[in-house]
Order: structure tokens, then C-alpha cells, then sequence
């Protein structure tokens, strides 16, 4: 029964040049030998690493376009996102890593934005709920939400959208068992699980034909 | 979450001695603990050392093993056709475990260091010995079923690691590289890298001050190849084990040549049960041999008043998992 839920699927790996070139800029002289002994600390962090202190102008890539947003280091994705860009899709749920609600895609996987620092999600694409519909056409996820109205109250929905779409791109809704599985990390206390279900298999179903 | 101050390391001497230098900073890699306790004000630090930029990653063939790098995230490390091939439990553990979304933030070397779900511990209103050393214990005569029964003390009972991936690693002879800085390197086995509580269940493992977790190295072995993993939870997905049971069998001509054997959810640590190894070498692969290895393994168990029927599931889930692998 393992088997069938944990295939050994082929999951492409990540994108994520961009996240190493971005280190490397931000890597810094390696001249912390050569320090003088009694230069303060704060002289000597600046002296070989990038060092983020107090509110500070950081870029995020969100959704295809770039943000400039002055953000101190403690603030999440999640917050960020909310608080500074005005995309207010993606729910605070728990704040905990416990309730899925927060799910984006960075690089193409879903991550809980509320457990990612907005300092560490530069230089990676991030998409949000905002970013799957082109102009007025719907993600074909968001379609099948709709159609087996997969939602009551809707605050889990754009978390639930986001996974449901990794899901099926990871290949991780072949059958309803496994995706049942591969979706536990979303929570829906209105109970909507057989037509959150429902609508992630469609899709799945719908693109092993496309 | 308190505010601190954000650095990049871009090698691990970097990080290391930015360590040094602020030595209440913590590292951060995937972050899933570690944002977590912040936000709860469990921990606190005035600095965080990014570390993803080390180049602790790979998972690659020895000609021993399996080389893991510790900054490989669960998600890649679990569904890897080498880890899926030559260790199936390694596999399972990391694929039962938490969420998708979870598994692709966090680390392996994170996870060796999540810290305890015991209630007592995620609240500040309590006392407790493992946040607040020498206040006190008020799990053993408190709410304590979803906590320990093997290697516990008057000080501490609980499971200290409360995952499964340590599980899995403690039972087929993991080996961690630890490095404080200057390339200087060292080797651990997994099974001596978490402490039993005793009077000190505030000192988790034996990483000194600002040591990282470099890399994982699994051995070959047959009966890591013929292995499962079983997680017995209170949900059927995303839960914390009850118990849960790794192992190993080698099997020729119905009679047991080699075992492996960690159990998850009862011990202060992942716990490697040798007794029950002992039980089970040079046996017929029996349910009469798998039962009285279970009760080998569990016989040592010090249960409080709500977690004594652990004492009973986690014999039930090591003879389930050994009669599994049997089949085959």
C-alpha cells in the first residue's frame, strides 16, 4: 500500500540557479583572519557577509514581477505578501507550519510562506493565488474548485488551490488515496474534503489525457 | 517573533565563526523548527546565520553507502531512486513525515535537531526541565500519553526527537560528518549523537557550540535494502508517531541472518533496540521469534499512567513491520 501512495515518482528538481548566483553575490570577503582584533562586531559582520539589520529594502519576485519592500529580517513571506504588497489571497492560518493555508509555490514548490523569512525568499520566483489566473480565464485548478465547489467558509481555498496544483504537477494525485495523502498538509475545518478531492483529481485526470 | 539581525555565510569557517562571535545566534537552514519556536518564544536569538549557501548538499554513492548532504531538503532526499533502492525505510520515514509543503522547506540536517512535542515544553506557563533547567517535571504525572517510556528519567520523559527520520537512521548505522570551522571534521554515529535526559534534558545531543551538521552517511547493508518503516499515528497523515518501528531483515532459507531494529515514539531518542536484534539473529522468521523480539525490545519500558498502552502498540507495531519485511 506504500507503494501506491509514495511511487518512486521522478520529481524534477528545482530551478534554483538564481538562489545560488544570488548567494554567491551576497557571499562577502573572506578576510575575517586579517580582521584587526579590536574592531566592533558590527564592523566586522559588514567586513565579510552581507549583514540585514532594522528595516531594510530588500526584492522579491512575486508572480512574475519584481517588489521593492523595507522589511525588517523577523518579517515572513507570509506577512510581506499581505502587510507590504497588498496580496491578500494567501491566508494566515495557524502561523505555525500546521494548517497549509499560507501554501505558495517558491521556484515551482509549494512552501508555507509562514515559516519562510522574506529576507531568504530573494532572488527566487514566488507565485502566489493572484498569479495562476491569466486576466479573466481561470487556472484550470480554480475552475474545478468552483465546479465541485470545493469550499464552504473559503479561507483554506487559496492554500488548498495552490497544493492541489503542486500536486498534480508533482504527480502526486494519481489515485484518490494518494492524493488524499500528498494534500494532508492542507486543513480544511469546514470538512469540504470530498470536493476539495474531487477537484484536484479532475485536474489530475484532465492533464494525464492532455 | 523578537527582531535579530539576518547574515548570509557563504562558507562554513564564515559561519562558524560568525557563531563564535555571537554565541546565542542560531543557524538557519530550512527554518520549519526553528521560525517556529521563535515565533513561540520558546527560543530566542539575537542573530540568524543563513547557512544554505554551504555546500553541504548531494546525494551520492560511496563505495561504502550512501553520502547525504545535510542540507538536502526531506522531499529530495525521500523520493530519491538511491535512497529508494538501498534504503526503503530511510525513504518512508521521511515520506510519512509532516506535510509535502514541510518536507520541501525542511532539511535533513535540520530534522535530526526538531525539538519535542511535549505539551509541558511548547508552554511557557509550565515548568520544565528541558526549557528551564531545574524547574521541574510536569509531564510524569501529568498529561504524558503521547510521551516516552524507554530511556526516560525523574527529570524527563520526553521523547526528545519526536520524528522519524533519526528513527530510521539509528537503526541502519548512520554516521553524521560534524564540522566546527577550519575543515576541521568529525564523525558521530547517529545512535551516540542524541543524549538520554538524565539530570541534563536540556543537552539534547553531543553537537558542541557551534558545530554543524555536514553530511548523513548510510552504509550498505542487506537488510537495509529489505526494510520498512511503520508509523502508527492518531491520524492517518500529518501526525507525530505513537510508535513506530524500523527495520531490517536479512532472511535465508526461512531463517534470520541479520537485523536491524529502532523504534520511534517510545524512547527519549530514537531508539536502536540490539536486544531485540539479538532475539531475532539466527531464528526461524517466525511470529513466535518476531513476538518475543518485541518483548526483548520493550522489556526495559518505564510507562507513566497515560502512555502505558504503548508499551503493548509498539511490540505490535515491531512484530507487524518484522512480519512485513519477512514477506517481503
Amino acid at each position: 500500500m506504500l507503494s501506491d501512495l509514495f511511487p518512486p515518482a521522478g520529481t524534477p528538481q528545482p530551478e534554483d540557479g538564481s538562489r545560488r548566483s544570488f548567494m554567491k553575490q551576497a557571499g562577502g570577503i573572506l578576510g575575517l583572519a586579517l580582521a584587526p582584533p579590536l574592531v566592533s562586531q558590527a564592523e566586522r559582520l559588514t567586513a565579510y557577509s552581507k549583514v540585514i539589520q532594522g528595516a531594510t529594502d530588500i526584492t522579491l519576485r512575486v508572480n512574475g514581477q519584481a517588489h521593492t519592500v523595507r522589511i525588517e529580517p523577523r518579517v515572513t513571506l507570509l506577512d510581506a505578501l499581505r502587510e507590504r504588497l497588498d496580496l491578500t489571497g494567501t491566508k494566515k492560518g495557524c502561523d505555525h507550519g500546521q494548517c497549509g493555508a499560507c501554501t505558495v509555490h517558491v521556484n515551482g514548490r509549494r512552501t508555507l510562506a509562514c515559516l519562510t523569512l522574506a529576507v531568504m525568499a530573494q532572488g527566487k520566483e514566488i507565485t502566489t493565488i493572484e498569479g495562476l489566473a491569466k486576466g479573466d480565464q481561470l487556472h484550470p485548478m480554480q475552475a474545478a474548485f468552483l465546479k465541485h465547489d470545493g469550499l464552504q467558509c473559503g479561507y483554506c481555498t487559496p492554500g488548498q488551490i495552490m497544493s492541489g496544483v503542486a500536486c498534480v504537477q508533482e504527480g502526486h494525485a494519481t489515485t484518490d488515496a494518494q492524493a488524499r495523502e500528498w494534500m494532508s498538509g492542507n486543513l480544511c475545518r469546514c470538512g469540504a474534503y470530498p470536493n476539495i478531492l474531487a477537484a484536484v483529481r479532475e485536474v489530475a485526470t484532465q492533464q494525464s489525457k492532455g | 517573533m523578537n527582531d535579530f539581525s539576518y547574515t548570509q555565510a557563504a562558507t562554513a569557517k564564515e559561519a562558524t565563526t560568525l557563531r563564535k562571535d555571537t554565541p546565542t545566534a542560531a543557524y538557519i537552514a530550512g527554518g520549519t523548527t526553528l521560525l517556529d519556536l521563535m515565533k513561540a518564544h520558546l527560543q530566542e536569538h539575537p542573530q540568524l546565520i543563513d547557512i544554505n549557501a554551504l555546500p553541504f548538499r548531494g546525494i551520492e554513492q560511496t563505495k561504502d553507502g550512501l553520502r547525504i548532504g545535510a542540507l538536502e531538503t526531506m522531499s529530495d532526499v525521500g523520493e530519491h531512486p538511491l535512497v529508494l533502492q538501498q534504503f526503503p525505510a530511510v525513504s518512508q520515514s521521511l515520506l510519512l513525515a509532516a506535510s509535502p509543503q514541510l518536507r520541501n522547506m525542511a532539511t535533513v540536517g535540520g530534522n535530526l535537531l526538531q525539538r519535542t512535542r511535549c505539551g509541558y515544553f511548547r508552554d511557557p506557563a509550565f515548568p520544565c526541565n528541558k526549557r528551564v533547567p531545574g524547574s521541574g517535571c510536569p509531564a510524569q504525572d501529568g498529561d504524558n500519553h503521547n510521551l516516552a517510556i524507554l530511556g526516560v528519567s525523574e527529570s524527563c520523559i520526553a521523547n526528545s526527537y519526536p520524528g522519524d527520520f533519526s528513527v530510521a537512521l539509528a537503526a541502519f548505522d548512520a554516521v553524521l560528518t560534524l564540522e566546527k570551522g577550519k575543515g576541521k571534521q568529525r564523525h558521530v554515529p547517529l545512535t551516540d549523537f542524541y543524549r538520554l535526559p538524565d539530570s541534563t534534558p536540556h543537552i539534547e545531543t553531543v553537537l558542541e557550540p557551534g558545530e554543524l551538521i555536514v553530511a548523513i552517511t548510510l552504509p550498505t547493508a542487506v537488510p537495509a535494502q529489505r526494510s520498512t518503516y511503520l508509523k502508527v499515528r492518531e491520524r492517518s497523515s500529518y501526525a507525530y508517531a505513537l510508535t513506530s518501528a524500523a527495520v531490517g531483515l536479512d532472511v535465508q532459507a526461512g531463517t534470520i541472518r541479520a537485523a536491524r531494529v529502532a523504534l520511534g515514539g517510545v524512547g527519549a531518542q530514537p531508539w536502536r533496540s540490539r536486544e531485540a536484534e539479538r532475539t531475532l539473529v539466527g531464528q526461524p522468521a517466525t511470529d513466535a521469534t518476531f513476538r518475543a523480539a518485541a518483548a526483548a525490545a520493550l522489556q526495559g519500558a518505564q510507562p507513566r499512567e497515560h502512555n502505558r498502552y504503548k508499551v503493548e502498540l509498539a511490540q505490535n507495531t515491531l512484530v507487524r513491520a518484522l512480519q512485513q519485511v519477512a514477506a517481503g
